[in-house]
């Protein structure tokens, strides 16, 4: 997979990309941006963009657990998106 | 930012908003080799009809015996007799079809071993006139909405049609006749401002959600679409019914579909007691969704809730057994376990109803004219349109029954598309645009460069006020209303409108200034809880969705009618509810029990 090597987008620009059309999405991918983002490796920044270009019920099943993205990055960071939902966020 | 250094474009018609009901109609539009321009704030399959798991009715009568009349009389109950009977006829007559178009054009629906396609039932759907439970519910899987919303973009990428993506919908632009010319956009990105002139311009903005605190609804539904007619002079009719889901997860709001209670699933309060079947012997689970939410809210009420806090009821599903569950439902297993590391195979959900459909909206015919009243009657607005939730056509009328709102957008979608096409035949040139107008749409946009000169104590800022709204409008204007509640609701909201005035951001930077857009989608907000407020405590009756504790009945003498509300002075209207059908006998009112 090639991965975006252009992660130049500000922290707003980020923000809107998580804006989706599912409230789950929603939550998830806000929580994670607010909370865990900022202090991931860029290797799984690289593959966080990556997942944000998913369609959003691609990208829901993968947050969800119910497929798993075929690059191992992507589903490693997917699977950290899911760990920081639950019911305290 | 000025009139004479701005962008402009122009095409036949403008589409705001690339939902269902949106990019159908665009497809209509641009099959017929009209020039149409489809603006979205986010790119286009990230709008909200990709969340709507549960299905689209048409009576194909492939699992139960079936008839469009049924399915008519059906939507008209749940309406509680405030839909206008028309635009039911011409919906509920055109399903059929519609779902064979689509599947046609790719949509894969379930299908039973037969190979035709599966139909579940769902709440408030009868055979014969109020008979036994029907089965009219087409789905693919539980995720309709998205293979709808894609199938549907793809289409139009076919056709042509083309997309501004991420650009965000100001003003619309009307002239001194009164006709809309498009509007004023802003391209998110560079923040720059571009004139979209259109001979029509179709409103597909969706619905409202985010008013409340706990909602069903992406973060983008803020109504952006009803605060622009409301901007340009026109009224919102019938605000006060918003529909509450009964089913959303306790403390997210996320909705879990009505197909759960379809396959079996059913409620339970702190005493393990089915108290759905005090509310609705009959239909029980499968009762209206205003029936169903106004019982779990009473069971917490009077003590019957579950938790420590005795807040919300559960939704059993555990006795269907995980194979069912799991095949039929696999969304709402794995969403019950992200979010609250509950397994529905072996734990019952916590749940409680949820702020989930605008049944108000834009006012607009059957064919999407959106119309105003002119003396007796009412006339169209030249050149504008509106489709699905930010529209009232009004087929949901006081309560959307399940399965309607995916058969709504792609029905009024292709009706619009074909009336648009009329209007375009007569309308062969574009007008002269209103440079008044463009000034109008373009000082408020400048509005949000306003520096901020306050001192620190008195700050106002779009995220505080963002949460207080929604807050307030949870608190005084849910599913429980009164005189009291409601008065107390409106005062507080026009003093947030009030203090919206004084709101200010301090990053007014061109590129991805996404705080001007929350700002101005908080803009939208406010007006709209004003709206929503205002018209429910003017309506002294209790129909679907609106419940008044002090005016506890129906009371169709004085109030078998619609609202409208004009911003202009917090000012009421009213309009007759279209009873005559096309080309069948009426509906008449009566009690509405499941």
């Amino acid at each position: 997979m090639l991965y975006p090597t252009d992660l130049s987008l500000d922290e707003t620009r980020l923000r809107w990309q998580c804006r989706r059309g599912m409230l789950e999405l929603d939550l998830m991918l806000e929580t994670f941006v607010e909370k865990r983002y900022a202090d991931l490796p860029m290797k799984s920044k690289q593959a966080f963009h990556q997942l944000l270009k998913c369609q959003d019920q691609f990208l829901l099943d993968y947050l969800m657990g119910q497929d798993v993205p075929n690059d191992k990055d992507v589903a490693d960071v997917a699977k950290q998106v899911r760990d920081a939902a639950g019911p305290g966020n | 930012m000025s009139l004479e250094n701005l962008q402009r474009r122009k095409f036949d018609t403008l589409v705001i908003g690339a939902g269902g009901g949106g990019l159908r109609a665009a497809l209509q539009l641009a099959e017929a080799d009209a020039h149409v321009a489809v603006v979205s704030k986010v790119f286009p399959t990230r709008s909200h009809t990709v969340a709507a798991q549960g299905g689209m009715n048409a009576a194909l009568a492939n699992v139960l015996p079936d008839n469009w009349h049924w399915h008519m009389y059906d939507t008209i109950k749940g309406s509680d007799y405030l839909g206008d009977q028309d635009a039911i006829e011409y919906m509920c007559r055109a399903a059929s079809h519609l779902v064979y178009e689509l599947e046609h054009q790719g949509v894969p629906f379930s299908r039973m071993d037969s190979g035709k396609i599966y139909q579940r039932p769902f709440g408030g759907q009868s055979q014969n006139f109020g008979g036994e439970q029907a089965a009219r519910t087409c789905a693919a899987a539980d995720r309709t909405g998205h293979a709808i919303l894609h199938t549907l973009y793809q289409q139009n990428i076919r056709a042509k049609t083309h997309f501004f993506d991420e650009y965000f919908a100001i003003d619309l632009i009307k002239d001194k006749s009164g006709f809309i010319l498009g509007a004023l956009v802003l391209e998110i990105e560079t923040g720059e401002p571009l004139l979209i002139e259109a001979k029509t311009t179709l409103l597909a903005t969706g619905g409202a959600g985010q008013l409340f605190r706990t909602n069903t609804n992406a973060h983008i539904n803020t109504g952006d679409g009803l605060a622009m007619a409301l901007r340009a002079g026109l009224p919102l009719q019938d605000m006060e019914f918003f529909q509450f889901h009964p089913t959303g997860i306790a403390g997210k709001g996320m909705l879990i579909t009505e197909g759960a209670r379809g396959e079996g699933g059913y409620l339970i309060n702190k005493d393990g007691e089915r108290f759905m079947e005090r509310y609705a012997p009959h239909a029980k689970d499968l009762a209206s969704r205003d029936v169903v939410s106004r019982a779990i809210a009473t069971e917490v009420r009077e003590g019957r809730g579950c938790g420590p806090q005795a807040d919300h009821v559960m939704l059993k599903l555990d006795h269907l057994g995980r194979d069912v569950l799991y095949k039929r439902l696999p969304g709402i297993c794995d969403m019950s376990k992200t979010f609250m590391h509950i397994d529905p195979a072996e734990e019952s959900i916590p749940v409680f109803p949820t702020a989930h459909y605008t049944m108000g909206g834009i006012p607009t015919n059957r064919f999407g004219q959106v119309v105003v009243p002119v003396d007796q009657g009412e006339e169209s607005i030249p050149g504008l349109y509106a489709v699905g939730e930010c529209a009232c056509v009004s087929v949901h009328g006081a309560n959307r029954l399940g399965g309607n709102s995916l058969l709504d957008i792609v029905v009024f979608g292709r009706a619009a598309g074909n009336d648009i096409k009329k209007y375009l035949k007569e309308n062969r040139h574009h007008r002269q645009i209103d440079e008044d107008s463009v000034e109008l749409a373009l000082a408020h946009l400048k509005r949000w460069n306003e520096p901020d000169n306050r001192d620190d104590d008195s700050s106002e800022t779009v995220s505080g006020l963002r949460a207080e709204l929604q807050k307030t409008m949870e608190d005084y204007c849910s599913v429980f209303r009164t005189e009291e509640i409601l008065q107390q609701g409106l005062d507080k909201v026009l003093e947030l409108e009030k203090r919206m005035k004084h709101v200010r951001i301090h990053d007014h930077s061109k590129v991805f200034n996404t705080a001007r857009i929350e700002a101005m989608e908080l803009e939208n907000l406010v007006d709209l809880a004003v709206a929503t407020v205002k018209s429910a405590l003017e309506r002294k009756e209790s129909r679907g969705a609106h419940s008044r504790i002090d005016y506890s009945e129906r009371d169709d003498v004085s109030w078998l009618k619609h609202s409208l509300y004009y911003k202009d002075g917090h000012r009421m209207d009213y309009k007759p509810v279209t009873l005559k059908p096309v080309s069948v006998e009426s509906f008449p009112p009566k009690p509405r029990v499941y």
